[in-house]
């Protein structure tokens, strides 16, 4: 078959299917490729809460949306260009997601009569023969059926065969799009390798996929998107929770000190703790704690004799935590804990992203108990972030919250990573001599950051606990002017990081204008998206990204006095706008959404050009 | 018994040394005085550097021990001092950790750390000082309180069971259960050593008399009058003996636990004999739990070390499996793993 060739500059593609349909494997396995490739991407997982939803419902299905390209990609896009679904529930799911005249790859055994009852579609509604979808363009693949045919002989029983329907699907795509098949021949050769006739099944059906596409004459053109011209250097693909996991361990190599990451097991945060209890011959200790709170405490107890204590949870586990946190804040002890935020209230939404963390960040502890707070703007931009959380809360003595949330803990992005000699130093000095005639714990350096003294010093045994302390002994102080004099002590010492962290910048445009779009965390992608394209049409937009949350940097204030407006979206109801106008007295437009999705660049776009007018 | 009782090497400090500069704020005649005396008489026995103890507390009266010894102390939160001090054992295996605790520190709030504290075996002392009571909170009934006791919070009397910690101790699958008193300095002291001994959890239920709000609650058990009939001290390798003239006994008649009369004809070779590895009479042993103020027949409630045995520590599997992989695969290298396996190169 002789077919044509295009070349695109990017593409969306989002897999769709009921959660067993392996739609996530095939979705990173089409990653991987791409980046490997040397596309830039960024994707977005996007599954049930259940782990198996009921079989082709709505409720079941899971999708994977992967926007790759030849150009800078900042977010997993808007709408998609090519949807492949596994089933009639899929479609459903997804369709208001394609773009016109987008393509559609359907498996049409998943919209038997069966599987249209599921997805509520009256059969005389078939939407793959009623004519809705003309304004796409429709591939339809009897997937199973010849997944089946394919596996006659393999011995294999029909459930297994049909687990493997997924990898038909993954040849086709790879055949359209050009790619090799090598990448994932080697996953599967790892992921099987003791089940040969699983394994063998497996490529027989990519490949099988791949000569669909060859053959048939279902499409007649294939499409090449050349790799991206990113900055020169060498990359892998990175996760959220993966980088976030290899920056604790970098910070603890940097440091010297011994990581110890108590944790208990919650949705969206789980696989900070697997990728960590990996790395055993990092020193790494990890320990599942029997609950939230035990695992802070667990922390703080490692960190009291010297080790890098590190937890993490997300939002309902952090509610937990909340008064250990407290306990971190009195005793002064170096601790990170990291909020991988998920939809709430309560149990919420637990598969779904949102931002709404933000004040139980900096307010969320009974007293006066201020908190260094710092968020991560992408999946790769975890690492650094996390180290430099650890940085802070050792060298100021501070527990640190970092927070991350559900969209970039399992988004993916390239991610040039750095030589372990070009990170950072983190400075660990233990106290080993008396600071006065007896040793006085809380007895201050120039960063007002106290000595650490750990067990096992001789001459240094001292007592730490969560009552009100007196300045510099440590000892137990109910005096009503020791109190104020320590709570502004604990509060101007966390103030005074922002000393010690860069100053605020603009990420994209320039620093003075009409229009400032202040984001925080993962909506940097789509923030950047909108605001580089809002540009090119004219707008007088920028861009400027706060890592840093609490303290703020020392310059924030005239950056966003530069602006006549200050637009900051949040996937939340507003918090750190409020945050925002309370400090800095300026009226800050709130952009909300609050649907468990991340922005689309296209939504931002929309509200510029609603701000500063068509 | 396979443990070893520590050779008191010269002791590098004395009692004294571990003192420290705080006043004892404890009210007048409480019977933490006393225990914090016995340990500031044993721990110096111990053979440890002062420097590697650490204790750490919860909440409550008895938490505030560490305050007045002058090792490395953390006065933590209400209930999870089990848990801060497994984060400091397993990065700091070397450190001797004492952990402090009351009954609605450990068995209310902190029910769960306990009974996770005992299933992984860290070894660490936890000494439960039972008042059943809440003291700090000013009087109101604890989870080890009688039933039908009368407090501020239950002025018509408390409908709730109590926990018996001995038998709660030993469902949790703990490696070392033991029962002293305040009151019997002797007693407490060589149980504190026990429990430093064994290798693992050492819990050590301590009963302990509140003068403020609950007066008296074990008076039955230490006041010399009462003291001969209503408690058994048991040893191991020793028969159950108590009574005025040592004329009682406990026998088993099957799993059923007899009190017979050694005047009346019955020897001690017909007795059970404490034997501190049997989990199952250990049990029978927990539930000695009468409570004696209701008079009428019931058994003497035991003292000393009911149960104890070997179970690796959770400490040293952490540590087995860090040595197992740099055995296996060596130090790991930070680039590398930051390189990972993937990767591509754009020019």
């Amino acid at each position: 078959m002789e077919h044509t060739t295009d070349t695109l500059e990017r593409v969306i593609i989002k897999f769709a299917g009921d959660s067993g349909d392996g739609m996530q494997l095939t979705g990173t396995q089409f990653t991987n490729t791409a980046a490997l490739f040397g596309n830039d991407i960024s994707t977005f997982p996007d599954f049930p809460a259940e782990i198996r939803a009921p079989q082709g419902t709505l409720a079941g299905v899971s999708g994977y949306q992967l926007h790759f390209g030849s150009t800078n990609i900042y977010s997993p896009g808007d709408k998609c260009d090519v949807l492949v679904v596994m089933n009639a529930a899929a479609l459903k799911a997804n369709l208001r997601q394609l773009k016109p005249g987008g393509t559609i790859i359907a498996n049409t055994e998943g919209f038997d009569s069966k599987n249209l009852r599921l997805a509520n579609i009256a059969e005389t509604d078939h939407p793959l023969e009623n004519g809705s979808l003309d304004k796409f363009r429709v591939i339809k693949i009897d997937v199973t059926k010849m997944t089946r045919a394919a596996l006659t002989d393999s011995g294999l029983g029909v459930k297994e065969i049909d687990r493997s329907k997924n990898m038909f699907v993954l040849g086709f795509l790879y055949w359209m799009y050009n790619r090799s098949l090598d990448n994932s021949i080697r996953f599967l050769e790892e992921k099987f390798s003791k089940k040969p006739d699983i394994l063998n099944a497996n490529i027989k059906i990519l490949k099988a996929g791949y000569s669909y596409g060859d053959t048939t004459e279902t499409i007649m053109t294939r499409y090449v998107v050349n790799p991206a011209k990113m900055i020169p250097g060498v990359y892998r693909n990175m996760m959220g929770n993966q980088a976030t996991a290899l920056g604790l361990i970098a910070a603890a190599k940097k440091s010297g000190l011994q990581l110890f990451f108590g944790t208990y097991p919650i949705t969206p945060a789980s696989d900070i703790l697997h990728e960590l209890a990996k790395y055993k011959n990092f020193g790494v200790r990890t320990f599942q704690a029997e609950d939230e709170i035990a695992a802070i405490a667990s922390v703080i107890g490692a960190s009291f004799g010297g080790a890098l204590g590190v937890t993490a949870s997300s939002g309902p586990g952090i509610a937990l935590k909340g008064e250990a946190m407290g306990l971190a804040v009195m005793l002064e002890l170096p601790v990170v804990i990291i909020n991988v935020q998920r939809g709430g209230p309560s149990t919420g939404l637990p598969t779904k992203t949102e931002q709404s963390d933000l004040m139980q960040a900096l307010y969320g502890r009974n007293g006066e108990a201020p908190m260094p707070v710092i968020a991560a703007s992408s999946p790769a931009d975890c690492f650094e972030t996390v180290f430099e959380a650890t940085r802070l809360a050792i060298e100021f003595m501070t527990p640190v919250l970092f927070l991350s949330d559900g969209y970039i803990a399992n988004g993916a992005e390239p991610w040039r990573f750095p030589k372990s000699a070009d990170l950072k130093e983190i400075n660990v000095k233990f106290a080993t001599e008396k600071n006065g005639e007896k040793y006085l714990p809380y007895k201050r350096d120039e960063k007002l950051s106290r000595p650490w003294a750990i067990p096992g010093t001789k001459g240094l045994e001292h007592r730490i606990g969560g009552i009100e302390k007196q300045h510099e002994t440590g000892n137990i102080s109910y005096d009503s002017e020791n109190h104020e004099f320590m709570v502004h002590m604990r509060e101007n010492k966390v103030e005074g990081i922002a000393n010690h962290i860069p100053l605020q910048t603009i990420d994209t445009g320039t620093e003075k204008g009409k229009l400032l779009i202040l984001g925080w965390g993962s909506t940097y992608g789509a923030i950047k998206t909108a605001v580089l394209e809002a540009r090119a049409a004219g707008y007088d937009v920028s861009h400027a990204h706060v890592r840093y949350l609490k303290p703020f940097p020392k310059n924030l204030g005239e950056v966003l006095y530069n602006f006549e407006h200050v637009l900051i979206p949040e996937m939340n109801n507003g918090q750190l706008v409020k945050v925002i106008r309370d400090k800095y007295m300026i009226p800050a437009i709130a952009y909300n959404k609050i649907q468990g999705l991340p922005f689309n660049a296209g939504e931002i776009r929309e509200k510029i050009e609603s701000i500063l007018g068509k | 018994m396979s443990e070893v009782t520590t050779t008191p090497a010269q002791p590098s400090f004395t009692a004294k040394d571990l003192v420290t500069d705080q006043d004892v704020r404890w009210c007048p005649g409480c019977g933490d005085y006393s225990i914090l005396k016995q340990a500031q008489t044993v721990i110096p026995e111990l053979g440890i550097p002062r420097e590697n103890i650490v204790f750490i507390s919860g909440i409550g009266c008895s938490s505030r021990f560490p305050y007045y010894m002058e090792t490395y102390g953390m006065h933590s939160i209400h209930g999870r001092a089990a848990a801060f001090a497994s984060g400091l054992k397993a990065t700091r295996p070397e450190l001797s950790v004492w952990m402090i605790s009351g009954d609605g520190d450990s068995l209310s709030i902190g029910g769960n750390h306990f009974i996770h504290l005992l299933r992984r075996n860290f070894n660490i002392n936890l000494l439960l000082f039972n008042n059943e009571i809440y003291g700090l909170t000013k009087g109101q009934y604890s989870p080890t309180s009688e039933e039908g006791k009368v407090t501020k919070s239950t002025p018509f009397g408390s409908i709730d069971h109590p926990f018996n910690p001995a038998a709660l101790a030993l469902g949790a699958d703990g490696t070392f259960i033991a029962r002293s008193m305040d009151r019997d300095p002797v007693h407490l002291k060589d149980i504190l050593r026990r429990a430093n001994a064994h290798q693992g959890t050492s819990f050590v239920e301590i009963y302990q008399n509140c003068n403020v709000f609950n007066d008296g609650a074990f008076e039955i058990f230490t006041d010399k009058e009462t003291k001969k009939l209503e408690t058994l001290f048991v040893e191991n390798g020793k028969p159950l003996v108590f009574g005025a003239n040592n004329d009682k006994g406990v026998k088993l008649d099957g799993f059923k636990p007899v009190i017979v009369n050694l005047a009346e004809g019955h020897s001690a070779n017909d007795l059970w004999i404490h034997d501190e590895t049997d989990r199952v009479k250990a049990g029978i042993l927990s539930r000695f739990f009468d409570n004696p103020k209701k008079g009428g027949d019931h058994f003497p409630r035991p003292f000393g070390v009911f149960y104890t045995e070997q179970r690796a520590c959770y400490e040293d599997g952490l540590n087995a499996q860090i040595a197992a992989a740099l055995a296996q695969k060596g130090e790991g290298d930070l680039d590398k793993l930051l390189k990972g396996r993937d990767v591509w190169e754009i020019h």
